[in-house]
């Protein structure tokens, strides 16, 4: 039998959870949290306001999580890999960017959460990418 | 011969020169961060101008080139002839991109603090927040739509049996969501030539 014989079932029509959707809500939150905090640079925003924002996103990628934890035929292994090396990259460019908030001599509430921000951001961009490289894998 | 088998003997083809991550384009790609990094470390105006338009300038025509020109070419492509493009465009923008946009942005937001226009008092801080703004959305759609289709169409395209189907649904997105963020580059365009105009 020749390769262009094989029928295989493409998993392109594949049923997942709305990974995507929801990791692309808390990135919307994110940027919205960031835009809100560093509009306001070198004062304070709101913290209350700044908070609800970054409470919003975590949750969003907390839903992910048990999401993601209820996948069972998932190629976990590639998901793994992807993660892995995307994380590498975005806390490389979260690392410049907390940098430039550090030099900008942001400190206390602000910078905290700014910080937790970024490393939302850091883990939020893997987990998509990741996502979906292993949805289209065969386990 | 269907779509999907005429796919998989382009991707035949290419395949011996794909590589996900072009490794020799790393060191260009430290080069460039590490001079970000000096830059605002020593708040050399120079060089922030220099990272902020040079980023800049090819972020905007990048955009709109891939989004306006490219993509629609693209989307007329015969599905093999697609594969074989994006087998080579795709692992260069997967470095390209996320650099020039990272010393961009780092550099014009510490432009914008030394122009005072961080300043709530300012009278052209509204026009940065909108550039902020702008920002934000075409960050929401390249990261979370946009180069996660860039990075699985590549594995995608390194296996032994590619599925035609996937490969056309990834590279739809990533052309549909390129022209989204080659709109908002025009709004970029528009906020920049404001701000900078007295």
């Amino acid at each position: 039998m020749t390769a262009d014989s094989v029928k295989v079932e493409s998993l392109v029509d594949r049923k997942l959870p709305p990974v995507t959707e929801v990791g692309a809500a808390s990135m919307i939150a994110v940027a919205v949290g960031l835009i809100y905090n560093a509009s306001y640079l070198p004062k304070h925003a709101q913290t209350g306001v700044a908070v609800s924002i970054l409470v919003v996103a975590a949750a969003l990628q907390l839903v992910n999580v048990f999401l993601l934890a209820r996948l069972r035929e998932f190629a976990w292994a590639r998901f793994r890999q992807v993660a892995a090396w995307a994380l590498l990259a975005y806390a490389v460019i979260a690392g410049m960017i907390e940098y430039a908030f550090v030099f900008d001599h942001t400190r206390g509430t602000q910078l905290v959460i700014l910080t937790l921000m970024l490393v939302l951001f850091a883990l939020n961009v893997p987990v998509l990418i990741a996502f979906t490289v292993a949805r289209f894998e065969r386990v | 011969m269907s779509a999907a088998v005429e796919a998989q003997r382009a991707v035949r083809a290419a395949r011996p020169q794909l590589q996900i991550v072009p490794l020799k384009g790393l060191p260009f790609v430290a080069i460039v961060l590490i001079g970000v990094v000096v830059a605002i470390a020593r708040d050399v105006r120079w060089g922030l101008v220099f990272c902020h338009v040079v980023g800049g300038g090819l972020w905007t025509a990048i955009d709109l080139f891939v989004g306006f020109i490219i993509g629609p070419i693209i989307g007329r492509m015969s599905i093999p002839a697609r594969i074989e493009f994006s087998t080579r465009f795709m692992p260069k923008m997967l470095l390209l991109m996320p650099t020039i946009v990272t010393m961009t942005l780092a550099a014009g937001f510490q432009l914008a603090r030394q122009d005072g226009f961080l300043n709530t008092a300012n009278p052209e801080h509204g026009w940065v927040v909108a550039s902020f703004c702008v920002v934000g959305v075409m960050a929401v759609i390249a990261l979370a739509y946009l180069e996660p289709a860039n990075v699985a169409v590549l594995f995608e395209l390194k296996k032994p049996q590619p599925d035609g189907r996937v490969i056309e649904k990834l590279m739809k997105r990533f052309v549909y969501t390129a022209g989204i963020t080659g709109v908002m580059q025009v709004a970029t365009l528009i906020i920049m030539t404001r701000l900078v105009s007295p």
